[in-house]
């Protein structure tokens, strides 16, 4: 009856006992291959699609697990003998109890992401009330009501255990009527693999953190540059950069030269299958489980409309092509008219790789994959420069002028009359900008911005919200953008902030070090909230890297200009050099935590957050 | 045998485990104590009169912003070490690319013996130029001064070539070692890599030495050159 099926991608390959054993002993623990309890509802027709537990009760348990991804065996840590873990689906307005038993040799946890649920219920080790993480051997009973709907995800929070396989899709299914019309679903789970130990890649990143980076510019490069520019320009082009000592191609710390990237769990070479009927709604839950990837996805040959983004219905936008951060997750509706294979494509944002699957009405077709596309280089934008400063410099933006668009009509969607998002604030009367609308404050740097910690700061951080990012501007496909996410519902909390917290998110890329407002989590004070309040946060990125920033146990109402129907979304991705700002209703006592979602960056750039009465 | 091997083996964990267990649990380190081993030159030198073996290696143990570093380079002719130098230094970050450096330096080799303290700086200069300059206070007294630089040029991302520049100067004469003060002599040099793994990457190049003032003088007084040319095939690794 517990019936175990080895997950998607994390094939049990012909191993012998002996060899498992040696798997082991190296962790020093017995092996985790847990037992399900409840194993309903057949896995939707394909290949490569993960177990759906359903129900109310559930035993996960979390163990090693051998699996083979790039020709070489390695142990990753799995749930229930899964890689990624099954797929949990409940239903809004019920209870669910989990017992989770961890069999690995280290203490473990699981975060239920973007559940809204009680501290001590959230899973993160010496943050979460009363909570230290699962010992070895132990089980750990949650238990929490669903108060809410949508595609979510789960993970550990313990070590870099989600870069082993520690990932695994949420379904809430609605108490009510859903909004959201479809005849047939997948979850989709981007995911990044590495054969590498975590351990050892972060050190590498510590000693050189270009390590991962083959996109290097190159004396072919000048040379063209050269060529096509002339000396003097590229002089001037290159100044910049040379003086900063930053690359314009250093998009993702973390590349294809380890990752293997996955889709359910499937490599690209195998690519996973989800079957159709032609003229059916497809749903498709993406969910970017990765530790350090961020995806563009697109499927060649279909338009894409965005239903969900972080499991809350927005108003339906179709797109080609949707940029999804690390912890992102977003729904969306397909819906096939031809009697042929589509190719789900998510390529890295480096370009360095891509993820694959494929929607077919038959399991024997498949489609052409799409060539990546080519080295995304970041423009002026993405380093906060001060646009007004660099006028004369217009004329050599050259690859990126496109950026400079998006940045001068930033929050074009706005009522400018409501609001002044003026570039400087000088001019602006002082206080805070109407609930929707951001700030009308300035966010000077702080004190400790300042020092070798610290390689950059965004001088003239904008708001870049109708921005579609770094390699994805113009290039002639329709990409969802930040802008366009409008809440199906009215506001929930309509009340004005009542104050506002200003977030730096700091950094110095070559000793890979990272920090909020210069400080790295071992040296901060909690952050502390006021329950019932609603407060702004402005984040600023004084950094060259997209940040993914995940707030636990509230809503962030991201401000896009739509006081009636502001987003809610439990990750914000903050563009290079750019600012965001959203609104918390802090209706959640006790500790929770708040961090990037790249896992390499979050042990640093980390706060505790401490809503008290 | 086995059991020296198997305290090598304790020796390596016990020098990793400390920066590596904490990663592991609960518990996140988000800046461990970790090492590194750079041997950036390790090459023969095919010159005029005798082939050389030089090495050139440095490497740390410490966290972010605060490091025990160590630093040595020599080279051997026929058999023989006729340079070697060690320096032990504690280095600290003062600004988003440069560490401050200071400690002693021993010169194991020629005789006689000298020792100094070292007072330096390392880090990357605008424009990607990687630049080491320390001061050596000997100690009767006498100082030397040592400036490295060196730059790298991609022609792909595995083959890459690097010019290398090295300034020595004293403030004294030192005529047992032959050293004569004022700018002393430089070196410079080409070096064509290939990274077969970002860690190890084997070479070819040429070097150019060159002396001066008076140490020049002593040179010509012992009936040496002033000026070598030399190419080098080597070997530069780090973990």
């Amino acid at each position: 009856m517990s019936q175990i099926k080895p997950g998607a991608g994390g094939r049990v390959m012909g191993i012998s006992r002996r060899q498992f054993v040696q798997g082991l002993a190296m962790g020093g623990a017995i092996a985790g291959f847990g037992v399900n309890s409840v194993r309903l509802n057949a896995s939707p027709q394909g290949i490569g699609n993960p177990n759906i537990l359903t129900g109310n009760h559930f035993r996960l348990s979390i163990g090693y697990m051998p699996v083979n991804f790039t020709g070489k065996e390695r142990i990753a840590t799995a749930v229930n003998a899964s890689v990624p873990a099954p797929v949990l689906r409940w239903k809004e307005g019920e209870e669910v109890s989990l017992a989770v038993t961890n069999n690995l040799a280290h203490d473990t946890s699981i975060h239920w992401h973007g559940i809204i649920l009680p501290s001590e219920m959230d899973g993160v080790p010496y943050i979460s009330d009363n909570f230290q993480g699962i010992p070895p051997g132990d089980t750990f009973n949650y238990r929490f009501k669903l108060n809410q709907s949508g595609t979510y995800w789960f993970h550990s929070h313990s070590g870099f255990q989600e870069q082993t396989g520690l990932y695994g899709a949420i379904i809430v299914d609605p108490a009510d009527a859903d909004p959201v019309s479809y005849d047939r679903e997948y979850v989709v789970v981007l995911s990044d693999w590495t054969d590498e130990k975590p351990e050892r890649l972060y050190a590498k990143l510590k000693k050189r953190s270009d390590y991962y980076n083959f996109a290097g510019r190159t004396g072919g490069d000048l040379y063209d540059d050269i060529k096509q520019k002339g000396v003097m320009r590229t002089w001037a082009d290159r100044k910049m950069w040379n003086m900063m000592r930053m690359s314009d191609r250093d998009i993702s710390d973390v590349t294809g030269y380890t990752y293997t990237f996955l889709m359910n769990g499937q490599t690209p070479a195998e690519g996973w299958k989800g079957l159709f009927k032609c003229g059916e709604k497809v749903r498709l839950r993406i969910i970017n489980a990765a530790a350090m990837t961020f995806f563009d996805v697109r499927i060649p040959g279909l338009d894409m409309k965005v239903v969900t983004t972080d499991g809350q219905n927005m108003e339906p936008v179709t797109v080609e092509e949707i940029r999804i951060g690390v912890a992102e997750t977003f729904d969306v509706i397909v819906e096939p008219h031809h009697d042929t294979a589509y190719t789900i494509f998510a390529q890295a944002i480096d370009r360095t790789g891509y993820a694959r699957g494929t929607l077919t009405p038959d399991l024997a077709l498949s489609a052409p994959v799409p060539d990546l596309d080519g080295q995304p280089i970041l423009g002026h934008s993405d380093i906060g420069m001060d646009m007004s400063a660099m006028g004369h410099d217009m004329s050599s933006m050259g690859n990126d002028m496109s950026s400079m668009d998006h940045d001068m009509s930033t929050m074009k969607a706005m009522d400018h009359s409501k609001m002044s998002m003026g570039r400087k604030t000088g001019s602006l009367p002082m206080g805070s900008g109407a609930a929707g609308f951001g700030s009308k404050l300035s966010q000077p740097h702080v004190p400790t911005e300042f020092g070798p910690h610290i390689d950059m700061r965004a001088d003239d951080a904008q708001y870049r919200l109708d921005d579609p990012g770094v390699g994805l501007r113009n290039n002639g496909r329709k990409v969802l953008l930040y802008s366009q996410i409008c809440n199906l519902y009215p506001t929930p909390d309509p009340r004005e902030p009542g104050r506002e917290i200003n977030l730096h998110l700091t950094g110095n890329m070559n000793r890979y070090m990272w920090s909020m407002n210069g400080i790295r989590f071992a040296d901060a004070e909690p952050l502390i909230l006021k329950y019932g309040e609603r407060v702004r946060i402005n984040l600023i990125n004084d950094t060259m890297m997209n940040h993914p920033i995940h707030l636990h146990g509230m809503w962030s109402d991201m401000e896009t200009g739509e006081p009636e129907r502001i987003p809610r979304k439990h990750v914000i991705v903050v563009q290079p050099g750019a600012k965001i700002s959203y609104l918390v209703s802090a209706d959640a006592m006790g500790g929770w935590a708040y961090h990037c979602h790249l896992l390499y960056h979050m042990l640093g750039m980390f706060r505790k957050v401490e809503v008290v009465s | 045998m086995k059991r020296q091997k198997q305290i090598i083996g304790k020796l390596l964990l016990a020098l990793t485990l400390p920066a590596v267990a904490p990663l592991f649990g609960g518990e996140m380190e988000d800046d461990p104590t970790l090492f590194a081993i750079f041997a950036d030159q390790f090459e023969w030198r095919v010159a005029e009169d005798d082939d050389l073996l030089v090495w050139d290696a440095q490497g740390w143990i410490g966290k972010d912003l605060n490091k025990f570093w160590w630093k040595t380079d020599g080279e051997m002719e026929g058999g023989n070490v006729d340079d070697a130098e060690l320096q032990f230094l504690f280095s600290h970050s003062i600004a988003a690319y440069w560490e401050v450096q200071a400690g002693w330096r021993t010169d194991v080799e020629p005789n006689p013996h000298r020792d100094w303290a070292v007072i330096g700086i390392q880090g990357l200069a605008p424009y990607f130029f990687e630049v080491d300059a320390a001061l050596f206070i000997g100690s009767s007294g006498r100082m030397a001064a040592r400036l490295e630089a060196q730059y790298e040029i991609l022609f792909t991302q595995q083959l890459i070539l690097t010019p290398e520049l090295e300034i020595n100067a004293y403030s004294e004469d030192d005529p047992a070692l032959r050293i004569g003060s004022g700018l002393a002599d430089t070196e410079l040099g080409l070096r064509l890599r290939y990274e077969i793994r970002r860690e190890f990457a084997p070479y070819i190049g040429i070097n150019w030495e060159k002396k001066f003032g008076s140490t020049a003088n002593y040179a010509r007084d012992d009936g040496l050159s002033t000026s070598d040319f030399q190419l080098v095939v080597g070997l530069r690794a780090w973990f």
